[in-house]
């Protein structure tokens, strides 16, 4: 399960259950990030007990991505059977500044900044 | 030196202006200035143009938050300074492309003044009577909510209602997320309304 594009990455590792993001994603509105959300959607169906979103190298998230994010934790709020990790890194900024309103949007999301 | 121009919230300076926020006028002498030409591409082959401007005005706008070797703390400094521009000038452009008014005299410019302690965005772009309207109601909404309240608001607003466009978010996340102030400037022309959109970033 992967989903490219010119200058990002996402892809699934089945034996971890860590979806993988690198680049930089600035795609235009949420039907350009459809793809990315089935690939997510398509995760949550295969019920894991744990996802996680490995962000490390994803240098660059436009709002319509953080707002993508927003969503599949909101889902994942809703579902309440599956926990949530989001591995960062505290060298990108963005990073830093964005991803601990996820944890808002779904309480007990463990965000990991290294 | 920037100048504050209007501080008071919805002040109409004339039959045809109209400001909402701090509106900070261009005094400096040194800005840097991207104007785009009325579209003929469509927006699908000229998003690009979004990152690559932004990718630019990041890089420019470093060089006013030099690296000393002896402060270790200003390597960090640049790096989020470089960051901050690029979303902030990224979600601006992407704003203006996607909801300006199409028409052979209607450019879109971005302005950026840089000094030691801030930095300021202006981008003015042509949109339609209605779309001002909406964009007043929502700017009105900013003023009167708290900054993360209303983000987290739109947020679960848009996923109960599985609503796939995401409007003002993007402001709602330079706001909430890089603490910046936002104003704007409405000027009514002939079948059009010029808005500028302000951004005042402290560094």
């Amino acid at each position: 399960m992967e989903v490219k594009g010119e200058n990002y990455s996402v892809w699934y590792e089945p034996d971890t259950a860590i979806i993988n993001f690198t680049g930089a994603l600035r795609l235009s509105d949420m039907d350009d990030y459809a793809l990315i959300s089935q690939l997510l959607n398509d995760v949550v169906d295969k019920e894991p007990p744990t996802i996680t979103l490995d962000l490390q190298q994803l240098n660059f998230l436009n709002s319509s991505g953080i707002s993508m994010l927003s969503r599949f934790a909101i889902t994942l709020r809703r579902k309440n059977t599956i926990k949530m990790i989001i591995k960062g890194a505290n060298s990108i900024p963005w990073q830093g500044k964005s991803l601990k309103n996820l944890q808002r949007l779904m309480p007990g999301l463990m965000l990991e900044l290294e | 030196m920037i100048k504050a121009e209007e501080l008071l919230e919805n002040v109409e300076t004339d039959n045809s202006t109209q400001i909402f926020g701090d509106f900070i006028s261009l005094s400096s002498k040194e800005q840097l200035n991207i104007t785009f030409p009325s579209p003929t591409l469509p927006l699908k082959s000229r998003w690009r143009h979004n990152g690559l401007s932004a990718d630019f005005i990041a890089e420019y706008s470093s060089s006013y938050f030099p690296i000393n070797e002896n402060d270790p703390n200003t390597l960090w400094r640049q790096v989020a300074v470089k960051s901050a521009v690029n979303y902030i000038a990224n979600e601006l452009l992407e704003n203006a492309m996607k909801y300006c008014e199409q028409h052979t005299n209607y450019t879109i410019t971005i302005h950026i003044q840089a000094e030691s302690n801030e930095i300021v965005f202006f981008i003015q772009n042509k949109i339609s009577t209605l779309k001002a309207e909406k964009f007043k109601t929502f700017i009105k909404e900013i003023f009167n909510s708290s900054a993360d309240e209303f983000y987290f608001r739109q947020l679960e607003k848009q996923a109960e209602f599985e609503d796939n466009s995401s409007p003002g978010l993007g402001l709602l996340t330079i706001v909430n997320d890089y603490c910046a102030k936002l104003a704007w400037k409405f000027q009514i022309q002939p079948q059009v309304i010029d808005v500028t959109t302000m951004v005042h970033l402290a560094v």
